[in-house]
Protein backbone atom coordinates (compact mmCIF):
# COMPACT_ATOMS: atom_id res chain seq x y z
CA UNK A 1 0.00 0.00 0.00
CA UNK A 2 2.81 2.42 0.86
CA UNK A 3 4.29 1.88 -2.59
CA UNK A 4 0.92 2.59 -4.25
CA UNK A 5 0.61 5.82 -2.22
CA UNK A 6 4.16 6.83 -3.20
CA UNK A 7 3.49 6.09 -6.86
CA UNK A 8 0.21 8.00 -6.95
CA UNK A 9 1.78 11.01 -5.16
CA UNK A 10 4.65 11.06 -7.60
CA UNK A 11 2.28 10.75 -10.55
CA UNK A 12 0.05 13.54 -9.30
CA UNK A 13 3.00 15.86 -8.49
CA UNK A 14 4.43 15.51 -11.95
CA UNK A 15 1.07 15.51 -13.69
CA UNK A 16 1.70 12.04 -15.04
CA UNK A 17 -1.36 10.04 -15.99
CA UNK A 18 -0.91 6.35 -15.46
CA UNK A 19 -4.08 4.67 -16.51
CA UNK A 20 -4.30 0.93 -16.25
CA UNK A 21 -7.54 -0.84 -16.88
CA UNK A 22 -8.79 -2.79 -13.91
CA UNK A 23 -8.18 -6.05 -15.76
CA UNK A 24 -6.39 -7.22 -18.89
CA UNK A 25 -7.99 -9.57 -21.39
CA UNK A 26 -6.77 -13.11 -21.77
CA UNK A 27 -7.63 -15.79 -24.31
CA UNK A 28 -8.87 -18.97 -22.77
CA UNK A 29 -6.93 -21.58 -24.73
CA UNK A 30 -3.61 -19.78 -24.86
CA UNK A 31 -0.70 -20.38 -22.50
CA UNK A 32 1.20 -17.62 -20.74
CA UNK A 33 4.70 -16.89 -19.44
CA UNK A 34 5.45 -14.86 -16.31
CA UNK A 35 7.23 -12.37 -18.58
CA UNK A 36 3.86 -11.59 -20.19
CA UNK A 37 4.10 -13.38 -23.51
CA UNK A 38 1.40 -15.72 -24.79
CA UNK A 39 1.65 -18.82 -26.94
CA UNK A 40 -1.03 -20.50 -29.04
CA UNK A 41 -0.08 -24.11 -29.68
CA UNK A 42 -1.27 -25.81 -32.82
CA UNK A 43 0.26 -29.29 -33.03
CA UNK A 44 3.99 -28.87 -33.52
CA UNK A 45 3.67 -25.15 -34.32
CA UNK A 46 3.08 -22.21 -32.07
CA UNK A 47 2.32 -18.52 -32.40
CA UNK A 48 3.81 -16.08 -29.90
CA UNK A 49 2.98 -12.51 -28.92
CA UNK A 50 2.79 -10.22 -25.90
CA UNK A 51 -0.28 -10.06 -23.72
CA UNK A 52 -2.86 -7.34 -23.31
CA UNK A 53 -1.44 -6.69 -19.82
CA UNK A 54 2.02 -6.15 -21.29
CA UNK A 55 0.93 -3.83 -24.09
CA UNK A 56 -1.12 -1.77 -21.67
CA UNK A 57 1.84 -1.31 -19.33
CA UNK A 58 4.36 -0.69 -22.10
CA UNK A 59 2.43 2.08 -23.84
CA UNK A 60 2.22 2.81 -27.55
CA UNK A 61 4.55 0.50 -29.44
CA UNK A 62 6.43 2.37 -32.14
CA UNK A 63 8.85 -0.31 -33.31
CA UNK A 64 9.24 -4.08 -33.13
CA UNK A 65 12.64 -5.69 -33.57
CA UNK A 66 11.93 -9.05 -35.19
CA UNK A 67 14.30 -12.02 -35.34
CA UNK A 68 15.41 -13.59 -38.59
CA UNK A 69 13.47 -16.62 -39.78
CA UNK A 70 15.45 -19.71 -38.84
CA UNK A 71 16.63 -18.27 -35.52
CA UNK A 72 16.61 -20.71 -32.63
CA UNK A 73 14.62 -19.60 -29.58
CA UNK A 74 14.84 -21.03 -26.07
CA UNK A 75 12.21 -20.95 -23.36
CA UNK A 76 12.70 -17.80 -21.32
CA UNK A 77 15.32 -16.40 -23.69
CA UNK A 78 14.90 -13.09 -25.51
CA UNK A 79 14.35 -13.13 -29.26
CA UNK A 80 13.40 -9.56 -30.07
CA UNK A 81 12.28 -6.28 -28.59
CA UNK A 82 9.54 -3.69 -28.70
CA UNK A 83 10.09 0.04 -28.43
CA UNK A 84 7.52 2.08 -26.57
CA UNK A 85 7.71 5.47 -24.90
CA UNK A 86 11.52 5.77 -24.70
CA UNK A 87 12.22 2.14 -23.86
CA UNK A 88 13.26 -1.00 -25.63
CA UNK A 89 11.79 -4.01 -23.84
CA UNK A 90 12.93 -7.54 -24.51
CA UNK A 91 10.42 -10.10 -25.76
CA UNK A 92 11.09 -13.56 -24.33
CA UNK A 93 10.00 -16.82 -25.91
CA UNK A 94 7.61 -18.97 -23.87
CA UNK A 95 8.87 -22.07 -25.68
CA UNK A 96 11.96 -23.44 -27.37
CA UNK A 97 12.12 -24.06 -31.08
CA UNK A 98 12.91 -22.45 -34.41
CA UNK A 99 11.36 -19.30 -35.84
CA UNK A 100 9.50 -20.21 -39.05
CA UNK A 101 7.67 -16.94 -39.67
CA UNK A 102 7.70 -13.38 -38.37
CA UNK A 103 4.86 -10.88 -38.58
CA UNK A 104 6.21 -8.46 -41.18
CA UNK A 105 3.08 -6.29 -40.80
CA UNK A 106 4.64 -5.05 -37.58
CA UNK A 107 7.36 -3.30 -39.59
CA UNK A 108 4.81 -0.86 -40.96
CA UNK A 109 2.20 -1.10 -38.21
CA UNK A 110 3.86 -1.71 -34.84
CA UNK A 111 0.69 -0.44 -33.16
CA UNK A 112 -0.98 -3.77 -33.99
CA UNK A 113 0.71 -5.04 -30.83
CA UNK A 114 -1.42 -2.60 -28.85
CA UNK A 115 -4.61 -2.77 -30.91
CA UNK A 116 -4.74 -6.54 -31.36
CA UNK A 117 -2.20 -8.24 -29.08
CA UNK A 118 -3.68 -11.72 -29.49
CA UNK A 119 -4.54 -11.68 -33.21
CA UNK A 120 -3.08 -9.28 -35.75
CA UNK A 121 -0.31 -8.26 -33.32
CA UNK A 122 1.24 -11.75 -33.19
CA UNK A 123 5.02 -11.58 -33.37
CA UNK A 124 6.59 -14.92 -34.36
CA UNK A 125 5.59 -18.44 -35.33
CA UNK A 126 7.74 -21.23 -34.01
CA UNK A 127 8.32 -24.88 -34.82
CA UNK A 128 8.20 -26.30 -31.29
CA UNK A 129 11.35 -28.02 -30.11
CA UNK A 130 10.05 -29.55 -26.88
CA UNK A 131 6.28 -29.84 -26.43
CA UNK A 132 6.73 -30.74 -22.74
CA UNK A 133 7.70 -27.14 -22.05
CA UNK A 134 4.13 -25.98 -22.59
CA UNK A 135 3.14 -27.73 -19.35
CA UNK A 136 5.26 -25.30 -17.35
CA UNK A 137 3.30 -22.28 -18.64
CA UNK A 138 0.24 -20.74 -17.01
CA UNK A 139 -3.29 -21.16 -18.30
CA UNK A 140 -5.55 -18.14 -18.71
CA UNK A 141 -6.96 -18.27 -15.17
CA UNK A 142 -3.54 -18.66 -13.59
CA UNK A 143 -2.17 -15.82 -15.69
CA UNK A 144 -5.05 -13.48 -14.82
CA UNK A 145 -4.41 -14.13 -11.14
CA UNK A 146 -0.68 -13.62 -11.68
CA UNK A 147 -1.32 -10.20 -13.24
CA UNK A 148 -3.65 -9.13 -10.44
CA UNK A 149 -1.09 -10.14 -7.81
CA UNK A 150 1.73 -8.41 -9.67
CA UNK A 151 -0.20 -5.16 -10.01
CA UNK A 152 -1.31 -5.32 -6.37
CA UNK A 153 2.31 -5.56 -5.18
CA UNK A 154 3.27 -2.29 -6.86
CA UNK B 1 24.74 0.56 -5.89
CA UNK B 2 28.14 0.72 -7.57
CA UNK B 3 29.06 4.23 -8.66
CA UNK B 4 31.40 4.63 -11.62
CA UNK B 5 32.56 8.15 -12.39
CA UNK B 6 33.95 8.75 -15.85
CA UNK B 7 35.20 11.84 -17.61
CA UNK B 8 35.32 12.32 -21.35
CA UNK B 9 34.78 8.65 -22.19
CA UNK B 10 33.62 8.24 -25.80
CA UNK B 11 29.88 7.69 -25.91
CA UNK B 12 30.11 4.41 -27.86
CA UNK B 13 32.42 2.99 -25.20
CA UNK B 14 29.98 4.14 -22.52
CA UNK B 15 27.05 2.49 -24.32
CA UNK B 16 28.95 -0.77 -24.71
CA UNK B 17 29.82 -0.76 -21.01
CA UNK B 18 26.21 -0.03 -20.04
CA UNK B 19 24.74 -2.77 -22.18
CA UNK B 20 27.24 -5.31 -20.85
CA UNK B 21 26.50 -4.37 -17.25
CA UNK B 22 22.77 -4.56 -17.93
CA UNK B 23 22.90 -8.03 -19.47
CA UNK B 24 25.83 -9.64 -17.67
CA UNK B 25 25.99 -8.14 -14.18
CA UNK B 26 23.65 -8.76 -11.27
CA UNK B 27 24.66 -5.60 -9.36
CA UNK B 28 23.03 -2.18 -9.35
CA UNK B 29 25.03 0.57 -11.03
CA UNK B 30 25.14 4.32 -11.40
CA UNK B 31 27.42 5.54 -14.15
CA UNK B 32 28.24 9.21 -14.54
CA UNK B 33 30.21 10.30 -17.61
CA UNK B 34 31.19 13.93 -17.42
CA UNK B 35 31.27 14.91 -21.08
CA UNK B 36 32.24 12.92 -24.12
CA UNK B 37 35.18 13.76 -26.29
CA UNK B 38 34.02 14.43 -29.83
CA UNK B 39 30.61 15.66 -31.01
CA UNK B 40 28.60 12.57 -31.88
CA UNK B 41 25.04 11.96 -33.03
CA UNK B 42 23.27 9.20 -31.13
CA UNK B 43 19.99 7.77 -32.44
CA UNK B 44 17.63 5.39 -30.65
CA UNK B 45 17.18 1.74 -31.63
CA UNK B 46 14.68 2.46 -34.39
CA UNK B 47 16.15 5.71 -35.62
CA UNK B 48 16.40 6.21 -39.39
CA UNK B 49 19.07 8.67 -40.54
CA UNK B 50 17.03 9.89 -43.50
CA UNK B 51 14.19 10.92 -41.17
CA UNK B 52 16.23 12.34 -38.32
CA UNK B 53 19.39 13.84 -39.74
CA UNK B 54 20.49 16.47 -42.24
CA UNK B 55 22.78 13.89 -43.84
CA UNK B 56 24.70 16.23 -46.18
CA UNK B 57 26.31 18.31 -43.44
CA UNK B 58 26.78 15.18 -41.28
CA UNK B 59 28.78 13.59 -44.11
CA UNK B 60 30.65 16.78 -44.98
CA UNK B 61 31.71 17.36 -41.39
CA UNK B 62 32.30 13.62 -40.82
CA UNK B 63 30.25 13.50 -37.64
CA UNK B 64 30.03 10.02 -36.17
CA UNK B 65 26.48 8.61 -36.00
CA UNK B 66 25.68 5.89 -33.48
CA UNK B 67 22.59 3.71 -33.17
CA UNK B 68 22.17 2.85 -29.49
CA UNK B 69 20.48 -0.11 -27.84
CA UNK B 70 17.85 1.92 -25.97
CA UNK B 71 14.68 3.51 -27.32
CA UNK B 72 13.91 7.17 -27.70
CA UNK B 73 15.05 10.01 -29.88
CA UNK B 74 18.17 11.54 -31.36
CA UNK B 75 20.71 13.64 -29.53
CA UNK B 76 23.97 15.28 -30.42
CA UNK B 77 26.41 14.92 -27.57
CA UNK B 78 29.78 16.49 -26.86
CA UNK B 79 31.91 17.84 -24.04
CA UNK B 80 28.94 19.85 -22.80
CA UNK B 81 26.84 16.75 -22.16
CA UNK B 82 26.72 15.03 -18.79
CA UNK B 83 25.47 11.44 -18.79
CA UNK B 84 23.86 9.67 -15.85
CA UNK B 85 22.79 6.04 -16.06
CA UNK B 86 21.01 3.77 -13.62
CA UNK B 87 21.16 0.01 -14.09
CA UNK B 88 19.05 -1.88 -11.57
CA UNK B 89 17.63 -5.26 -10.71
CA UNK B 90 13.87 -5.25 -11.02
CA UNK B 91 13.44 -5.51 -7.26
CA UNK B 92 16.05 -2.87 -6.46
CA UNK B 93 13.49 -0.14 -5.82
CA UNK B 94 10.74 -1.49 -3.54
CA UNK B 95 7.32 -1.32 -5.16
CA UNK B 96 8.61 -0.26 -8.59
CA UNK B 97 7.26 -2.14 -11.62
CA UNK B 98 9.86 -2.46 -14.34
CA UNK B 99 7.89 -0.79 -17.08
CA UNK B 100 8.83 2.47 -18.86
CA UNK B 101 6.57 4.93 -17.08
CA UNK B 102 7.11 3.83 -13.47
CA UNK B 103 10.88 3.83 -14.02
CA UNK B 104 10.67 7.29 -15.57
CA UNK B 105 8.63 8.52 -12.58
CA UNK B 106 11.11 7.11 -10.08
CA UNK B 107 14.06 8.73 -11.86
CA UNK B 108 12.32 12.08 -11.74
CA UNK B 109 12.08 11.81 -7.96
CA UNK B 110 15.86 11.50 -7.81
CA UNK B 111 16.36 14.63 -9.88
CA UNK B 112 13.61 16.49 -8.06
CA UNK B 113 15.94 16.30 -5.08
CA UNK B 114 18.92 17.43 -7.17
CA UNK B 115 17.15 20.56 -8.36
CA UNK B 116 15.35 21.39 -5.13
CA UNK B 117 15.73 25.12 -4.60
CA UNK B 118 17.57 25.57 -7.91
CA UNK B 119 15.02 25.59 -10.68
CA UNK B 120 11.47 24.73 -11.65
CA UNK B 121 12.29 21.06 -12.39
CA UNK B 122 9.72 18.60 -13.59
CA UNK B 123 9.21 15.56 -15.77
CA UNK B 124 7.13 16.62 -18.78
CA UNK B 125 5.96 13.58 -20.73
CA UNK B 126 9.36 11.85 -20.96
CA UNK B 127 11.74 14.79 -20.70
CA UNK B 128 13.36 16.60 -17.81
CA UNK B 129 12.52 20.27 -18.06
CA UNK B 130 13.25 23.49 -16.25
CA UNK B 131 10.11 25.53 -16.75
CA UNK B 132 9.03 24.24 -20.15
CA UNK B 133 12.52 23.92 -21.62
CA UNK B 134 14.07 20.50 -22.02
CA UNK B 135 17.52 19.95 -20.59
CA UNK B 136 17.60 16.19 -20.17
CA UNK B 137 16.58 13.43 -22.58
CA UNK B 138 15.82 9.92 -21.36
CA UNK B 139 15.92 6.43 -22.76
CA UNK B 140 15.58 2.95 -21.31
CA UNK B 141 16.20 -0.70 -21.90
CA UNK B 142 14.19 -3.27 -19.97
CA UNK B 143 15.09 -6.96 -19.88
CA UNK B 144 13.67 -9.87 -17.94
CA UNK B 145 14.92 -9.04 -14.45
CA UNK B 146 16.75 -5.74 -14.88
CA UNK B 147 16.29 -2.29 -16.28
CA UNK B 148 18.43 0.60 -17.43
CA UNK B 149 17.54 4.26 -17.51
CA UNK B 150 19.98 6.76 -18.95
CA UNK B 151 19.88 10.48 -19.41
CA UNK B 152 21.90 12.92 -21.46
CA UNK B 153 21.93 16.27 -19.73
CA UNK B 154 22.53 19.46 -21.69
CA UNK B 155 24.90 21.24 -19.39
CA UNK B 156 25.94 23.24 -22.43
CA UNK B 157 25.60 22.90 -26.18
CA UNK B 158 26.83 24.40 -29.43
CA UNK B 159 24.09 26.19 -31.35
CA UNK B 160 25.83 25.27 -34.59
CA UNK B 161 25.32 21.55 -33.85
CA UNK B 162 21.57 21.92 -34.18
CA UNK B 163 21.94 22.12 -37.96
CA UNK B 164 22.67 18.38 -38.12
CA UNK B 165 19.27 17.39 -36.75
CA UNK B 166 15.88 17.50 -38.44
CA UNK B 167 12.77 18.24 -36.45
CA UNK B 168 11.59 14.77 -35.44
CA UNK B 169 8.21 13.42 -36.62
CA UNK B 170 7.27 12.31 -33.12
CA UNK B 171 7.49 15.16 -30.65
CA UNK B 172 6.00 15.65 -27.18
CA UNK B 173 2.89 17.80 -27.01
CA UNK B 174 4.48 20.35 -24.75
CA UNK B 175 7.06 21.09 -27.45
CA UNK B 176 4.30 22.88 -29.40
CA UNK B 177 6.23 22.97 -32.68
CA UNK B 178 9.12 24.96 -31.17
CA UNK B 179 12.43 24.75 -32.99
CA UNK B 180 15.47 23.19 -31.26
CA UNK B 181 16.78 26.43 -29.75
CA UNK B 182 13.40 27.54 -28.39
CA UNK B 183 12.76 24.09 -26.93
CA UNK B 184 15.95 23.33 -25.00
CA UNK B 185 17.91 25.15 -22.31
CA UNK B 186 21.39 24.94 -20.80
CA UNK B 187 21.79 23.48 -17.32
CA UNK B 188 24.85 25.72 -16.81
CA UNK B 189 22.49 28.67 -16.48
CA UNK B 190 21.12 27.07 -13.31
CA UNK B 191 23.82 25.04 -11.57
CA UNK B 192 27.62 24.56 -11.70
CA UNK B 193 28.67 21.32 -13.35
CA UNK B 194 30.46 19.73 -10.40
CA UNK B 195 27.61 20.77 -8.14
CA UNK B 196 25.12 18.92 -10.34
CA UNK B 197 27.21 15.76 -10.22
CA UNK B 198 27.72 15.96 -6.45
CA UNK B 199 24.04 16.60 -5.82
CA UNK B 200 23.11 13.68 -8.08
CA UNK B 201 25.36 11.34 -6.14
CA UNK B 202 23.83 12.58 -2.87
CA UNK B 203 20.32 12.07 -4.21
CA UNK B 204 21.17 8.52 -5.30
CA UNK B 205 22.49 7.96 -1.78
CA UNK B 206 18.95 8.57 -0.47
CA UNK B 207 17.84 5.42 -2.29
CA UNK B 208 20.91 3.16 -2.26
CA UNK B 209 24.08 2.51 -0.33
CA UNK B 210 26.59 3.86 -2.82
CA UNK B 211 30.12 2.49 -3.21
CA UNK B 212 32.59 3.89 -5.69
CA UNK B 213 34.19 1.66 -8.26
CA UNK B 214 36.93 2.39 -10.76
CA UNK B 215 36.37 1.72 -14.46
CA UNK B 216 39.52 -0.39 -14.58
CA UNK B 217 37.93 -2.88 -12.17
CA UNK B 218 35.09 -3.60 -14.61
CA UNK B 219 36.61 -2.79 -17.98
CA UNK B 220 37.90 -6.19 -19.02
CA UNK B 221 35.84 -8.98 -17.56
CA UNK B 222 37.41 -12.37 -17.78
CA UNK B 223 35.49 -15.22 -19.38
CA UNK B 224 32.35 -13.26 -20.32
CA UNK B 225 31.55 -13.07 -24.02
CA UNK B 226 29.26 -10.26 -24.98
CA UNK B 227 28.47 -8.57 -28.27
CA UNK B 228 26.98 -5.12 -27.69
CA UNK B 229 24.35 -3.92 -30.13
CA UNK B 230 25.08 -0.17 -30.11
CA UNK B 231 27.09 0.56 -33.23
CA UNK B 232 28.69 3.23 -35.32
CA UNK B 233 26.97 3.63 -38.67
CA UNK B 234 29.27 3.25 -41.66
CA UNK B 235 29.76 6.20 -43.99
CA UNK B 236 28.34 4.03 -46.76
CA UNK B 237 25.09 3.59 -44.83
CA UNK B 238 24.65 7.33 -44.48
CA UNK B 239 25.47 7.88 -48.13
CA UNK B 240 22.95 5.26 -49.16
CA UNK B 241 20.30 6.81 -46.90
CA UNK B 242 20.90 10.19 -48.50
CA UNK B 243 20.78 8.67 -51.98
CA UNK B 244 17.55 6.82 -51.15
CA UNK B 245 15.91 9.99 -50.02
CA UNK B 246 16.83 11.77 -53.22
CA UNK B 247 16.14 9.14 -55.85
CA UNK B 248 13.67 6.71 -54.31
CA UNK B 249 14.15 3.17 -53.10
CA UNK B 250 13.33 1.51 -56.44
CA UNK B 251 15.99 3.28 -58.55
CA UNK B 252 18.56 2.89 -55.80
CA UNK B 253 17.82 -0.85 -55.60
CA UNK B 254 18.53 -1.30 -59.32
CA UNK B 255 21.77 0.64 -59.19
CA UNK B 256 22.99 -1.18 -56.08
CA UNK B 257 23.28 -4.44 -58.02
CA UNK B 258 25.63 -6.04 -55.59
CA UNK B 259 23.14 -5.41 -52.78
CA UNK B 260 20.01 -6.13 -54.86
CA UNK B 261 19.57 -9.73 -53.81
CA UNK B 262 20.14 -9.12 -50.12
CA UNK B 263 17.73 -6.16 -50.30
CA UNK B 264 14.99 -8.32 -51.88
CA UNK B 265 15.68 -11.13 -49.46
CA UNK B 266 15.53 -8.76 -46.53
CA UNK B 267 12.29 -7.16 -47.71
CA UNK B 268 10.45 -10.17 -49.10
CA UNK B 269 12.31 -13.18 -47.75
CA UNK B 270 12.00 -15.10 -51.00
CA UNK B 271 15.57 -15.30 -52.22
CA UNK B 272 17.75 -17.76 -50.34
CA UNK B 273 21.47 -17.14 -50.68
CA UNK B 274 22.24 -20.73 -49.85
CA UNK B 275 20.70 -21.59 -53.22
CA UNK B 276 22.45 -18.78 -55.06
CA UNK B 277 22.30 -19.47 -58.75
CA UNK B 278 19.34 -21.82 -58.40
CA UNK B 279 16.71 -19.11 -58.76
CA UNK B 280 13.99 -17.86 -56.44
CA UNK B 281 12.81 -19.83 -53.46
CA UNK B 282 9.21 -19.22 -52.48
Amino acid sequence: MASKLWASRAASYFRISIFHRGFATVIKDFKYADTHEWVKVDGSSATVGITDHAQDHLGDVVYVELPEVGTAVTQGGSFGAVESVKATSDINSPISGKVVEVNKELNNSPGLVNASPYENGWIIKVEIGNSEEVKSLMDSDQYSKFCEEEDAKH
Amino acid sequence: MNLVRLKGVPILQQLHLEERLLRKSSDNWCIINDGTHDPTIVMGISGKPVELLEIDPVLQDELPVIQRFTGGGTVIVDQGTVFVTFICNKDAVPGLQSYPRPIMSWSSLVYQKVFQGIGDFSLRENDYVLGNHKFGGNAQSIIKNRWLHHTSFLWDYEISNMRYLKLPKRTPEYRQARGHLEFICRMKDYIPRSNFIDRTIDAVGNHFLVRSMELEAIKYPSGTKFQPSSRLLRKQELEEAEFDSRTGVFINGLLRSLDLCSLVNREYGIYNFSNFGHGWNE
